[in-house]
């Protein structure tokens, strides 16, 4: 049983640490802000949530494992809290993504996405 | 609406009960944080949960608008299904960034998400970014500036699953 638990956290801690590492990849590769916050994101979320997991069969049932899990809501809670922080600054500086963003609607536009996100920024 | 306005739209007894109910909230953090019971620590976990009580107060966070603690076991199953994705889209997101060719074709879209309150706006916007290959880059007047990897992402979120389902944890 402890041998399984064991296994089981290794794992965990493994595909957690090559999330992360992903992650880093991603943003080294990633051509703009943008797409590598996409990338940041595999380590903040996937990254977080196997490596603490890992952690936590580790400790087993106890406080220590409750106050993990407590690190790891609070992460999931202000990291993206944070990254929208981030992202919404650089729209605000200027920093224009790729594909250009939709005008603001007077009457509901059609929601066929691609073609008039490409199209509709344009005007 | 000025944060006094969004006060007062409160009835009372609810305005109590809110922060009563944080009160024991922080309180029982405090305590299961420090696990210490001497004199010191708790006068400091006095003060500082009523320093914390008073700023949120300020801040006009007990009013309807704007207080998070509202909702109830339906959130478990939000979370569960919120984990589910973040693992498909970060397993997409990773083949993304380990092909040779970086096959990504990021799109740019508005989402309409007027019919939900500020809270559950906030709780859709993080939940977005949450998510890799998404990332919410503004939300204003009840429209949300989605970033998306790959237009099957911009796709998927305009199909509106995420936002049903956060506009239903208040039913």
């Amino acid at each position: 049983m402890n041998m399984a638990l064991d296994v089981l956290s290794w794992l965990l801690l493994t595909s957690g640490g090559l999330a992360v590492l992903i992650g880093g990849i991603g943003a080294l590769r990633m051509p703009d802000l943008y797409s590598r916050m996409h990338a940041a994101s595999v380590t903040d979320s996937l990254g977080a949530i196997l490596v603490i997991a890992g952690i936590m069969l580790q400790a087993g049932l106890t406080l220590a494992s409750f106050k993990l899990g407590a690190i790891l809501l609070f992460l999931l809670l202000t990291s993206p809290t944070s990254s929208y922080a981030l992202a919404s600054a650089a729209l605000l500086a200027g920093n224009k993504p790729m594909d250009p963003i939709d005008p603001e609607p007077e009457a509901s536009q059609p929601s066929d996405a691609a073609s008039t996100s490409a199209e509709g920024g344009r005007t | 609406m000025s944060v006094d306005e969004l006060a007062q739209n409160v009835p009372t007894r609810s305005r109590g009960f809110r922060i009563l109910l944080l009160t024991v909230l922080l309180a029982v953090a405090w305590l299961l944080w420090s696990g210490l019971f001497k004199p010191l620590l708790l006068g400091l976990g006095v003060l500082s949960c009523g320093l914390t009580l008073y700023v949120l107060q300020r801040m006009g966070y007990f009013s309807n608008e704007t207080f998070a603690f509202r909702y109830n076991h339906r959130l478990f199953g939000f979370w569960a299904w919120l984990g589910k994705e973040i693992v498909l889209s970060s397993l997409e997101v990773s083949r993304a960034v380990l092909s040779p060719r970086l096959n990504i074709d990021p799109r740019t879209v508005r989402l309409d998400v007027s019919d939900l309150d500020p809270v559950d706006q906030a709780v859709l916007g993080n939940s977005v970014t949450l998510t890799p290959g998404t990332l919410t880059l503004d939300v204003h007047q009840g429209s949300m500036v989605v970033h998306a990897l790959t237009p099957e992402g911009a796709a998927a979120l305009q199909a509106g699953e995420m936002q049903r389902r956060v506009g239903e944890l208040n039913n």
